[in-house]
């Protein structure tokens, strides 16, 4: 039986889309992959020196501190990310298995996933690190174990409140309050919360009720699951009540409106699209790092426009990157609709207009780090309406991706987002305005440099009929290969 | 209306098209009958310029639908799902629909109040985006959805399959009352011999990509067909 489970899990890995890419992307996500471990494995290595050196007191002790941080950021990232193994149940639940068997082999699936791997890389070597540095080796196993335990727990507490939006707000907010109360120092909930995992290493026995914890969780997530294993119970797509909207203001823009109103209600349905926005929303405060001087390397004055371009131009790179795939499971109905391709395309221009105004809006508190930190981000922001808005509608045509709306997978990447045209034209969005911005700085001075960017970005929006008219030809001509693409899901 | 010139469509090595040509005067009713795989949503997808030909053309109310986007406001079509927008509600489908072919609420609401029946109360007023449909019922709105803004051509892929058989009678009601007006011309395929041989006055047989029979729907129609795919 497992045997047909294991054959099944391998084909679905290597037949996935994903091993389906290039041999030089393949090599880069090895690369990637490899760096992340490396990354990883000194963290665990070195955070054991770091924290004795910075003098915090016993680095196992700091750990244990913050180690209920680390167990609620944990669970708040599985949440948002770590799917419940349903999607392969339904073709086997008329198959001659038994239901537990196929209970046991989703949960089963679970213990191997990525979300519990990655922490391995963190404490196996940590755990390595205390045993050299002379620390008892019963305790450290028994807190190791502990530890291993808990994280586990927090994959099958998940299991189980996967879709209960309303626990995680709550969840969610509490820990960020935590958080925020320990900074201003209202209220330290470690102080309650360390002698906890301190057991475990003092009392190396104590280990074992998180291990208790883990199996009993185990059988409720196994009760749970087998319960609710019917096509209208737990495996049923979660369906939300329907309410028709008119958003009847917009009508005013006429054609225009009423594609604004489509891409409203995408992105308010959709939590593929929301987590987007959502995303660029939190690109506001990408400048902080740079104009707080809390990271050396960007105080150069080149980083000023870097930061203002991410900071006014959040969602036109997490939204407006995968037009038009946020509509790739009806294209083909825009495309034999009575639409003209130049006002689909410049509602989607709208939009990320909009956006981008709004952001600059939000984005005045930086006016508290100076004028010329505001400074960057209004010229960020025109050089993002300018010519940037362009160039990610121009690329939008080479990513032919199709969008799973109603799922958060890939949210943070997909690699067959990028291809040679894609990572080209991040060039002129990026290196661009630094390079004239550079020009004017060195050559008369900052004030000249912002100028500078702001007339690029200007010029920009002068040509924006004839750039148009270019982006709409190579939609046309791309228009065969995308609705072919947009098919294989 | 629509003329067929010399259109081809292959895969590699593989033709899965070849017609030589076909004419389709205004006001046809028009089936396509055929085998899987025998080119019916390749014709149809040719006609909406979603695919290219690999050589010919088609001309539609005398604008080449590869050429030029002229023929958008007067041909309307459902194909599959991929034309329905999953997170709308349908009344809010229908009015982007509505919306984009010029017609305002009131109109689409005057439209759908033709189709009470049709909808048998499960379409409207629902509180359930489409993707949260039934087939049949997804079906029912897209069908619907064709027809609003008096569209010249109406192309419908395989309509009558996962509908109810009460559907499927209504459906066909609805398309010999679409025909029966002069100015429409309307495009059906089916996997059903009878259901088109009721709705369309004539009804052209593709194999591998070939036409192998056009015929003038007679009563003698159905037996015809029935030996060609029984033999």
């Amino acid at each position: 039986m497992l045997k047909h489970f294991i054959g099944l899990q391998w084909k679905s890995f290597y037949r996935s889309a994903s091993f389906k890419t290039e041999i030089w992307f393949k090599i880069l996500m090895g690369l990637g992959a490899l760096y992340f471990i490396l990354v990883f494995l000194g963290m665990g290595v070195g955070s054991f020196y770091i924290i004795e050196k910075s003098g915090l007191g016993d680095p196992l002790r700091v750990v244990n501190r913050f180690m209920i941080y680390y167990l609620a950021f944990d669970l708040v990232f599985r949440y948002m990310l770590q799917k419940m193994p349903v999607t392969n149940i339904k073709p086997l639940l008329y198959l001659p298995f038994k239901k537990s068997q196929v209970v046991n082999y989703s949960l089963g699936k679970t213990i191997i996933s990525f979300f519990n791997i990655a922490h391995a890389f963190f404490f196996i070597p940590f755990s390595v690190v205390l045993l050299i540095e002379g620390y008892a080796p019963i305790q450290v196993i028994g807190w190791h174990l502990g530890l291993m335990a808990l994280f586990y727990c927090n994959n099958f507490i998940n299991i189980m409140v996967n879709n209960k939006d309303g626990v995680f707000y709550v969840f969610a907010a509490l820990f960020i309050l935590a958080g925020a109360s320990q900074y201003y120092q209202w209220f330290d909930i470690t102080i309650y919360t360390q002698p906890v995992f301190d057991f475990l290493y003092d009392l190396p026995w104590t280990a074992i009720v998180p291990w208790l914890i883990l199996v009993s969780l185990y059988f409720s997530a196994f009760a749970y699951f087998k319960k609710h294993m019917f096509l209208d119970g737990g495996l049923a797509k979660k369906q939300s009540e329907a309410k028709t909207e008119n958003l009847e203001w917009l009508d005013r823009f006429g054609n225009l409106g009423t594609f604004l109103k489509n891409d409203i209600k995408l992105i308010k349905r959709n939590k593929r699209s929301r987590t987007a926005v959502i995303m660029g929303f939190f690109f506001i405060f990408y400048g902080l790092l740079f104009f707080t001087s809390a990271i050396e390397v960007y105080d150069g004055p080149f980083w000023k426009i870097f930061a203002g371009i991410f900071v006014t131009g959040g969602f036109l790179f997490s939204f407006g990157q995968y037009v038009p795939s946020w509509d790739s499971s009806y294209y083909p109905l825009m495309m034999s609709q009575n639409i003209k391709y130049r006002e689909y395309l410049s509602s989607k221009w709208y939009l990320v207009i909009i956006a981008t105004i709004i952001s600059t809006i939000l984005a005045s508190f930086y006016l508290y780090f100076g004028w010329e930190a505001y400074a960057a981000v209004l010229v960020g922001a025109i050089y993002n309406i300018g010519i940037n808005s362009y160039l990610v509608l121009w690329g939008g045509a080479y990513v032919k991706t199709p969008i799973e709306l109603t799922s958060n997978k890939k949210a943070f990447g997909d690699k067959q987002a990028f291809n040679a045209k894609t990572l080209l034209l991040t060039l002129p969005k990026l290196a661009l305005p630094i390079g004239i911005y550079a020009i004017g700085h060195f050559l008369i001075n900052p004030v000249a440099g912002y100028l500078f960017v702001a007339i690029f970005g200007l010029l920009g929006f002068a040509f924006k009929e004839k750039v148009f008219t270019m982006i709409e030809g190579i939609y046309k001509k791309e228009k065969y290969k995308t609705l072919q693409a947009y098919k294989q899901k | 209306m629509i003329t067929v010139h010399n259109l081809t469509k292959t895969y590699g090595q593989q033709t899965v098209l070849n017609i030589e040509g076909l004419e389709i005067p205004k006001g046809q009713s028009f089936g396509l009958v055929g085998n899987n795989g025998a080119g019916k949503t390749t014709l149809f997808s040719l006609l909406l310029d979603l695919i290219q030909p690999s050589s010919g053309h088609i001309v539609n109310n005398d604008v080449q639908v590869d050429q030029s986007e002229a023929w958008k406001p007067f041909t309307s079509a459902f194909i599959d799902e991929s034309f329905l927008i999953g997170y709308l509600t349908p009344e809010e489908y229908f009015y982007f629909i509505g919306e984009l072919r010029g017609r305002n609420k009131a109109d689409v609401d005057a439209l759908l109040s033709n189709y009470t029946d049709f909808f048998h109360d499960e379409i409207l007023g629902q509180k359930k985006y489409l993707r949260d449909l039934s087939k049949g019922n997804q079906k029912k709105v897209g069908i619907v959805a064709s027809f609003i803004g008096n569209p010249d051509v109406v192309i419908l892929d395989e309509p009558f399959a996962n509908l109810d058989p009460t559907t499927q009678i209504r459906l066909k009601g609805i398309i010999k009352d679409l025909a029966a007006k002069e100015e429409v011309t309307v495009l059906v395929s089916s996997h059903d011999l009878i259901h088109v041989t009721e709705v369309c006055e004539r009804i052209v047989v593709l194999n591998k990509g070939e036409i192998v029979r056009d015929i003038h729907t007679s009563t003698e129609t159905l037996k015809e067909l029935e030996t060609f795919f029984g033999g």
